[in-house]
């Protein structure tokens, strides 16, 4: 059962991936991150990371990808002229990927006492805890610290992301259709 | 047959999965030629990056690697705020996605 639901996510997972590289519409890419990152939220709930599961679906497929979409939409991001890389990345990119891969894969393959997965574990350890007491037990002790200061970040970044966004110098509220109206001949 | 498809999923799989996923990100960034579609391979990387945390934590049976999936993803979620403002702030000085176009750090 699990080896038949890890070869179908996996499958799915890998075939999101080399859509996203085979299309040339952006939008077209972004949905099939959204089937990586789903197939990807499955393979998590059979390691046993229930939370990180729910998280993936809620944070990435759902409200990242929601501001890439919006974002292509947007910027009307159309279909991208089909090149085959800069000469420095057919020359030196692809062999170090190949390199890479084949690095990784070998010592994956030679590594010992890696164990297997069993659709059982996880959901409680030896203490007979679930996954998100684990979780919330060391997250909120431990490293509370951290956890509060990702918090400032993704203020800091909300702030920098309405900075960045923009138009600079103006601040458009209320008045928008007037004020554009104007930016948009001044900059002709 | 049916005993190959009750058996366990060794870990290595998963671990070989997460690898293939990174390298195709890192074949998308460097074959990819707009700007959004860059930025979704470095996130496919992140997610693959993800995946063999997830399983080196379900083989120790710590829970430290999944609290590291965890602050990777709000750090991806800001920064896919921050960089999706950038790519918006460049298409309206460049009016292009195209990256072989966006080649000046200067405005």
């Amino acid at each position: 059962m699990h080896l038949i639901l890890f070869f179908i996510f996996a499958g799915f997972c890998l075939a999101g991936a080399v859509n996203l590289l085979l299309q040339s519409h952006p939008i077209t890419s972004a949905l099939s991150l959204i089937v990586v990152m789903t197939s990807l939220a499955v393979l998590y709930l059979m390691l046993g990371a229930e939370f990180l599961a729910i998280a993936q679906i809620i944070v990435y497929a759902g409200a990242i990808m929601v501001l890439f979409t919006f974002v292509v939409m947007l910027l009307n991001a159309g279909r991208e002229a089909r090149t085959m890389g800069s000469r420095v990345a057919r020359t030196v990119g692809f062999p170090a990927v190949v390199a890479i891969l084949a690095v990784i894969a070998t010592v994956i393959l030679q590594a010992q006492g890696l164990g297997a997965a069993r659709l059982s574990d996880g959901l409680t350890d030896v203490k007979g805890q679930t996954n998100l007491e684990q979780l919330g037990a060391v997250l909120f002790t431990k490293l509370l610290l951290p956890f509060e200061v990702t918090s400032v970040l993704i203020l800091i970044a909300i702030l920098g992301a309405v900075v960045l966004a923009s138009h600079e110098g103006s601040v458009e509220q209320g008045t928008g259709n007037r004020d554009q109206g104007s930016e948009r001949t001044g900059e002709e | 047959m049916s005993a190959f498809l009750q058996q366990d999923v060794p870990l290595s799989w998963y671990l070989l999965l997460s690898a293939v996923l990174f390298s195709l990100g890192v074949v998308g960034f460097l074959i990819k030629r707009n700007l959004i579609t860059v930025f979704m391979s470095i996130e496919l990387m992140l997610n693959g990056v993800n995946l063999s945390f997830v399983t080196f934590a379900q083989q120790w049976h710590a829970v430290k690697g999944q609290i590291f999936v965890f602050f990777v993803m709000m750090v991806a979620a800001a920064e896919a705020a921050v960089g999706l403002a950038i790519i918006i702030a460049v298409f309206r000085a460049r009016a292009t996605l195209d990256v072989d176009r966006i080649d000046r750090m200067k405005l």
